[in-house]
């Protein structure tokens, strides 16, 4: 029946498993300021950016892992982990994609997103970062002539000390947590974007995301500003090579709206979710959280969550500028021994803002997966809105999947829903679309597809279309 | 946090009082509270509520009875049920009832329970909920002495209510009880519970009560909490059912009063067909704080939950609105609902809601929803193009809010008084008083 032929989809390999072979300038594992002073060093910062990673690592030493996610884990050995991996001579980057390793483009190759295809074809820019390091930045010179700049943190640290000075931290500070912390000591790599006031970026912006070397965690650090009515698109997006131990990946993304500015985030995460038994998988624990600083500002974040061993992601929004707007629309995927504990915060301080979340989670295999979200109405936040759905959708009887939506309203000029809910695939729903000659697996794959046609609708159509596969990919064996 | 003398020195002599066993559950639930102390907002299940404060104050116990017989006139139900009454926590057999009360029922104060039929007590007190479920169980358990034993015999079924009153007065030092209830509800027996707090105007006490309940095969529970405290009360509860197969339990939560007010409902769905509706209203205004914490464990296939919680706030009154749907590896064909809303009356209210779903079986169907907002602008316009004025007509649609979980009640005498108090706690600004007199 039905729940063989799921079964049997489930216990497919990871497609997008491979290491890639390339020798890595490597920190042998542990933590502390020396540490962080080579990877200050390294990145030929100023003495302000050493300071600054190292106040953070002081307020880190002084917390604890959080415990309240509903997931479970061991403990992690930061002492363990290696904290800087670079490929070998950053001086010798490549300046196009000819130049780029061919193995790195071979890797590429293999996910299916052959890079300089995509570039050229869609227009994208891609800003690629390889183990830490952006290896290579294209259609650099056509956004440079619109004003927008884009490029990884650390020439921003170096270029643009002043935009970096100012917004770094503003969203997500220091101490907001122990994983920020962590991020903020020790963050190697990530992108800046700033988009000039009244400029729209011409092109989306796009990251790929990539693990690999054995034993490095990844820290990326996105900073994101968009200018009074400006806007931008940016794309990130991820995949990790199969191996065997387990990775931990602490990003902080901060965002920044000024007046009537429009920042939409995609995210479609595909690490390695650790086979079968849950062995190796990535451990990921994310801070991402945007500021709609000025009036009528808007972000959107949408995410496509299938893999990782351990997630631990709440994309907020902070509206604070008055008609400011907050969305974010999010599919999470766990299968096997996956569990994700992700959600939102939606934190209204200005009058008439609004919010909208919508969240569609499926489990399956003996996974877990919880929905962690709040809606905060301030009482000086008269005239808000909300609307929140979060359905959930089971598949076999070993996996779980909870809500725990905290909503705590402060006046009575707002209005706020909230509504979830929990099911499986109908077996009346099933029998419908195979009496009309579809086979089972493409049937269940409809029903999923058509629950998170919500979420998918506001990825940026490239997206939408990988977003589909990797949907199918990773329910592949649990339904189809 | 340091606890005052006199609440230690009584935990101290808890374990004095009673028969050995229950000795040995004092002593272990002073040491609990002694080692975790009232609960601070550091912890999950008391974010949003206080109750550090409590640490501060220093309560007294009642030694009498007494009671003004005109003002318990007053506060009292007007039903006809057999009743037992409790002033701050003593049992008062002056204003008990328990006239013909039919063969098979038990219905007893804890204190009378404890020497003539110990053994009833022993089998069901601490059995649902130990000294860990939290600080104030622990502290009930320690100090404990007088509530009530009910048990409705196999296959009874009872045309009046069982009615418990618990009156708390005002007095030169505020006072703490902690009143137990025990109630055995064995197979096919159908009953009625009102469990009834309410505070003289100006008490200033601790209420910490404490309900256990099993439900056998088939019975039928009807439970009703009102809770009128007075304005500059703690009140707080903790009622817990076990519940057997093809059991019914209906509860109703009613909140009208209390400073601080934390109510706890747990219900375990044991066996299969056993189904649970939980009705909520809570209404606060000023300064009030009302705190409701509901918990559904759907243990077995083919159980069964409808939850339907409404709030009303006005003034500064905070509520606090957590319930949970638990539904176990394998119990599969669950159906389990739940519905918060909420009405904001004023600017300065606010509610803080969990609904929370922890689900672990796939053939299930649950679903919960929770609003929160305030008067529908175009419904008071639609009344008053039929003439209706403002005030009325926002009073008429605050009422119609609570309909739902007010039209579930069978006990006229627990309606008018939800009514009046409702309707006579606006005046100024709605006039309602006047309205649901106009009605009837």
């Amino acid at each position: 029946m039905a729940t063989e032929a799921m079964e049997q989809l489930a216990q497919r390999e990871y497609k997008q498993g491979f290491v890639t072979d390339i020798e890595s300038d490597t920190v042998p594992p542990g933590l502390d300021e020396s540490v962080i002073a080579f990877i200050s060093h390294k990145k030929g910062e100023p003495q302000w950016m050493l300071d600054w990673r190292l106040e953070a690592y002081h307020q880190w030493l002084k917390m604890t892992s959080p415990s309240w996610a509903h997931l479970d884990y061991p403990p992690i050995d930061y002492q363990a982990i290696s904290y800087y991996s670079a490929p070998k001579k950053p001086e010798d980057r490549p300046q196009s994609l000819d130049e780029v390793d061919p193995k790195l483009l071979e890797t590429y190759e293999k996910l299916g997103i052959p890079l300089h295809e995509r570039a050229a074809l869609a227009g994208v820019a891609v800003d690629a970062v390889f183990d830490s390091v952006s290896v290579t930045t294209t259609f650099k010179e056509k956004l440079f002539d619109a004003g927008v700049i884009f490029c990884s943190i650390s020439e921003a640290i170096r270029d643009y000390p002043e935009l970096v000075q100012q917004y770094l931290g503003s969203v997500v500070p220091r101490g907001d947590n122990f994983f920020a912390a962590l991020n903020s000591a020790v963050f190697t790599d990530g992108s800046f974007v700033y988009v000039p006031e009244g400029v729209t970026c011409p092109m989306e912006l796009s990251t790929y995301f990539r693990i690999n070397a054995a034993n490095t965690g990844q820290f990326e650090r996105t900073l994101i500003v968009c200018d009074k009515r400006s806007q931008v698109s940016y794309l990130e997006g991820c995949t990790a090579p199969q191996r065997d131990e387990n990775q931990l990946h602490a990003a902080v993304v901060e965002l920044v709206a000024l007046e009537d500015a429009y920042i939409k985030y995609s995210t479609v995460q595909n690490w390695y979710p650790g086979d079968e038994e849950g062995r190796g998988g990535i451990y990921n624990f994310v801070t991402k959280r945007g500021d709609c600083r000025g009036d009528r500002s808007r972000i959107s974040w949408t995410q496509v969550e299938t893999g990782s061993a351990i997630t631990w992601k709440y994309p907020s929004c902070l509206l604070r500028g008055t008609e400011s707007k907050g969305e974010f629309y999010s599919v999470a995927v766990t299968n096997g021994r996956q569990q994700a504990d992700t959600g939102t915060k939606m934190i209204h301080i200005g009058k008439d803002t609004s919010s909208t979340i919508v969240s569609k989670g499926i489990a399956a295999g003996r996974s877990n997966q919880s929905y962690r979200g709040l809606v905060k109405v301030s009482p000086r936040a008269t005239g808000s809105r909300n609307f929140t759905q979060c359905d959930s959708l089971l598949i076999g009887d070993q996996c779980g999947a909870h809500t725990f939506p905290y909503q705590e309203i402060g006046n009575s000029r707002s209005t706020i829903e909230h509504e979830a809910t929990t099911s499986k695939i109908g077996d009346d729903q099933l029998f419908y679309c195979q009496s009309r000659g579809i086979s089972e697996e493409d049937a269940v794959s409809m029903i999923v597809n058509g629950f998170c046609k919500d979420v998918f609708q506001e990825l940026p159509m490239e997206f939408a279309v990988e977003a589909e596969a990797l949907l199918s990919v990773t329910l592949e064996g649990s339904v189809g | 946090m340091s606890l005052p003398e006199t609440l230690v020195q009584r935990l101290n002599g808890a374990a004095e009082a009673g028969p050995a066993w229950l000795a040995e559950q004092r002593r272990a639930g002073a040491a609990r509270f002694e080692e975790v102390g009232f609960p601070t907002r550091r912890l999950e299940e008391w974010k949003y509520t206080d109750m550090s404060k409590l640490s501060a104050a220093d309560f007294g116990v009642a030694d009498s009875a007494e009671f003004d017989e005109a003002l318990y006139d007053e506060l009292k139900l007007d039903i006809d049920a057999w009743r037992l009454v409790f002033v701050d926590g003593i049992f008062s057999p002056r204003l008990s009832d328990l006239e013909s009360l039919p063969e098979g029922v038990t219905m007893a104060p804890l204190s009378q329970a404890l020497s003539d039929d110990q053994q009833a007590v022993r089998e069901q007190l601490g059995r649902l909920t130990g000294i860990e479920f939290s600080a104030f169980s622990a502290l009930n358990t320690a100090l404990t002495g007088e509530g009530a034993l009910l048990r409705i015999g196999r296959g009874r079924a009872l045309d009046k209510p069982l009615y418990l009153l618990f009156v708390s007065r005002r007095g030169d030092t505020p006072v703490m009880s902690h009143p137990r209830i025990l109630v055995d509800c064995e197979q096919e027996s159908e009953a009625t519970v009102i469990e009834h707090y309410v505070g003289q105007q100006g008490a200033a006490n601790l209420t910490n009560a404490l309900t256990e309940i099993r439900m056998a095969k088939a019975s039928r529970l009807s439970h009703y909490k009102l809770q009128e405290a007075s304005q500059s009360e703690y009140h707080v509860a903790s009622i817990q059912i076990d519940q057997g197969r093809d059991s019914h339990f209906t509860s109703h939560n009613l909140n009208l009063g209390g400073a601080v007010v934390r109510n706890d409902l747990m219900t375990d769905l044991n066996d299969e067909n056993a189904t649970a509706d939980f009705l909520g209203l809570f209404f606060g205004q000023e300064r009030q704080h009302i705190d409701n914490h509901t918990k559904v464990n759907h243990n077995a296939p083919r159980t069964y939950s409808n939850e339907n919680y409404k709030g009303i706030l006005d003034g500064r009154a905070r509520g606090v609105f957590n319930g949970r749907v638990y539904i176990k590896r394998d119990a599969q064909q669950v159906l389990g609902y739940q519905n918060n809303a909420n009405l904001l009356l004023s600017d300065r209210a606010e509610i803080d809601t969990k609904p929370e779903l922890e689900i672990y079986a796939d053939d299930v169907q649950c679903s919960h929803g929770t609003t929160t907002g305030q008067l529908d602008e175009n419904a008071i316009f639609a009344l008053r193009a039929r003439g209706i004025d403002e005030q009325m007509a926002r009073g008429l649609l605050t009422l119609a809010f609570a309909t739902e979980v007010m039209q579930r009640i069978r006990h006229t005498a627990v309606t008018d008084r939800v009514e009046r108090t409702v309707a006579g706690k606006l005046p100024e600004r709605f006039n309602l008083e006047s309205l649901v007199e106009e009605s009837r």
